[in-house]
């Protein structure tokens, strides 16, 4: 998998479900209501809604993706996700997910905040710029990172706002964000116990659940 | 000798008509005490009745939505683009209807018409109809044909307004509603735009406040502006400046009044062929449905209200270019089907063609509108 487009719906080759969809399923109740930002070919939503029940929509800017998500049985609405959610009333949703897609927003913070208004919890995936391997090309090479999760060069990427888990959770600390769940994958979506100890520098996609600090005290 | 049309064309089609005898109540309160509907067909209805989809027309259009009337016909129906064996709304997989709606000049029942109880033509005394009325009309139609539920209702600009009132009224008779270039009401600018068009008409020293049947004349001049006026709100900046330019027929400016700029041409050579196939009174009664649709109304202005009751699944679909109903008012119905948790799907389609784009092969307009008829037609 890669993040050359902003969406987390590039379809698996084979019938394997991909291991983050599994980490995202076991956190999402049973029949929950979920908006999927950067649906893609909703093949996320597929997976939800086969092994949770889910119901909801799917937003995708990209044209290519709509009669994808048509034909899988997505509900699709082709939307800008810069321009926010404002056409979702508040709490609307159970949980709102953005995978691998928040470091290509041009606003990643307020993009956060409207997830909370219009869905009680959300649940976000991005490559970890923290990761040893970038930190290598750029600390002792001076490049700019380039690898699996990462592969553009700085000059057609589409991810303008990358960042570590530790930006992350200090960004989620600002915000009065509360972190319920937090997971470090390799390229593999594999955990270990050096992931586990070590997440910003050996995980290579990070996934968080959140919620409101607000919501979260009840 | 073969047929003289392509694969893709469903080829040459009859039109048929149906009377009904069963006085229509109308919204406005008036009676229509008996009428006719002309309608057409394309493809088979299958064993289990389930594959029928309705055709909804727009303000000018008619019943002839596909095909051809005679082996000499320059032209196909208005919807040839997307309708026929293989195309978007598969003929080989849907029994396709197509009707003209009551108040049409195309042999439903309208102005035009004679009176039974007068022996005149109706004229101005044909009732206001709406588009709720239609669509009661057209479920007489389907109840005729056999058809319990519609596996879809489709239309464009008006003719998806009549798809989303399906959704309304008959929610257990209709699966999918699929609402292409649409709006929930009209703007004041809208309505402004029709009351023009209107005036112009009824202006007209022809006019004879809608007898001019009698008088045999008809509104010709009036007609003509109305549709000059209409389509320069169907096209947009861009599509015109492509088009036209300022383009000048005989290459200079002749410091008179006759025709000169290439776009002052092709309004007069449409308004011509518009006025000579159209008639006045039918063109002021659709303006009228347009101006009155607003199915919110009823329930307090709130349109997620209005659709409390809606089971359908939606597709709908805008075109960017398309300003007399922007792509913003499409988003308005979206917001109250899933308002409702109602299965919506929505695109926006990059488009310079303006509101007619919904006639015309737009690939990703195509694609969306194919992959969704897909789906319906997998699940029949």
């Amino acid at each position: 998998m890669t993040t050359s487009q902003p969406s987390s719906g590039s379809t698996p080759d084979s019938a394997e479900v991909r291991p983050d969809y599994a980490i995202i399923a076991q956190w999402i109740k049973s029949g929950s209501r979920v908006l999927d930002l950067g649906c893609g070919d909703g093949a996320l939503l597929g997976f939800l809604a086969q092994e949770k029940n889910v119901s909801g929509y799917g937003l995708e800017i990209d044209d290519k993706f709509l009669p994808q998500c048509i034909r899988n049985g997505i509900n699709v609405i082709q939307t800008d996700l810069d321009k926010g959610l404002a056409e979702f009333d508040d709490d609307s949703f159970d949980y709102v997910l953005l995978s691998l897609t928040l470091q290509a927003m041009h606003f990643p913070a307020r993009l956060l905040e409207e997830m909370l208004r219009v869905g009680s919890r959300g649940i976000v995936t991005f490559p970890n710029f923290g990761h040893w391997r970038a930190r290598l090309q750029l600390g002792l090479f001076g490049k700019m990172p380039v690898s699996r999760s990462l592969p553009h060069q700085w000059y057609d990427t589409p991810n303008i706002h990358l960042c570590t888990l530790r930006d992350f959770e200090e960004l989620c600390r600002n915000r009065n964000i509360d972190i319920l769940e937090r997971r470090a994958v390799d390229h593999g979506h594999q955990s270990s116990l050096g992931l586990r100890l070590w997440p910003n520098l050996l995980g290579e996609i990070a996934l968080y659940q959140f919620t409101h600090k607000i919501r979260s005290r009840h | 000798m073969t047929a003289p049309f392509a694969n893709d064309s469903v080829g040459l089609v009859q039109p048929r008509t149906t009377h009904f005898d069963e006085a229509l109540l109308l919204r406005s309160g008036e009676t229509l005490a008996s009428y006719d509907i002309v309608y057409e067909t394309y493809g088979q209805l299958n064993a289990s009745r389930s594959n029928a989809v309705l055709i909804c027309h727009a303000l000018s259009g008619n019943h002839h939505a596909a095909g051809y009337h005679r082996p000499t016909d320059k032209k196909p129906g208005w919807w040839d683009n997307l309708i026929g064996p293989g195309k978007v709304i598969d003929s080989e997989r849907f029994y396709i209807v197509s009707c003209n709606n009551l108040g049409g000049c195309h042999g439903s029942t309208g102005p035009a018409t004679v009176d039974a109880r007068t022996g005149r033509p109706y004229g101005p005394q044909f009732p206001i109809v709406t588009v709720a009325d239609w669509v009661q009309s057209q479920a007489r139609l389907a109840d005729v044909l056999g058809i319990d539920q519609w596996a879809a209702v489709i239309g464009g600009s008006l003719g998806g307004m009549q798809a989303m009132q399906w959704a309304i009224d008959f929610p257990a008779r209709i699966r999918n509603a699929i609402l292409i270039a649409a709006a929930p009401k009209l703007t004041a600018q809208n309505i402004a735009f029709n009351e023009v068009a209107r005036q112009a008409i009824r202006s007209d020293p022809d006019f004879h406040e809608g007898r001019y049947y009698e008088a045999q004349t008809e509104p010709w001049r009036g007609l003509r502006l109305a549709r000059m006026l209409g389509h320069i709100t169907y096209l947009s900046d861009d599509l015109m400046s492509e088009k036209f330019g300022r383009d000048l027929r005989e290459g200079r400016i002749n410091f008179d009044y006759g025709v000169e700029f290439q776009v002052e041409s092709y309004l007069r050579y449409q308004a011509d062929s518009f006025a000579g196939s159209f008639d006045a009174n039918t063109y002021l009664l659709m303006t009228k449905a347009l101006d009155y649709f607003d199915p919110a109304a009823d329930a307090g202005g709130d349109l997620s209200a209005a659709l409390r009751d809606v089971s359908a699944e939606f597709l709908v679909i805008s075109f960017t270019s398309d300003w007399r109903f922007a792509p913003y008012r499409s988003r308005e119905i979206v917001r109250a089907l899933h308002d409702n948790d109602l299965n919506v799907s929505y695109a926006e389609v990059e488009s310079h063609q303006g509101h007619d784009a919904f006639l015309l092969k737009i690939p990703q307009y195509l694609d969306v509108f194919q992959a969704y008829m897909g789906r319906i037609a997998s699940r029949l």
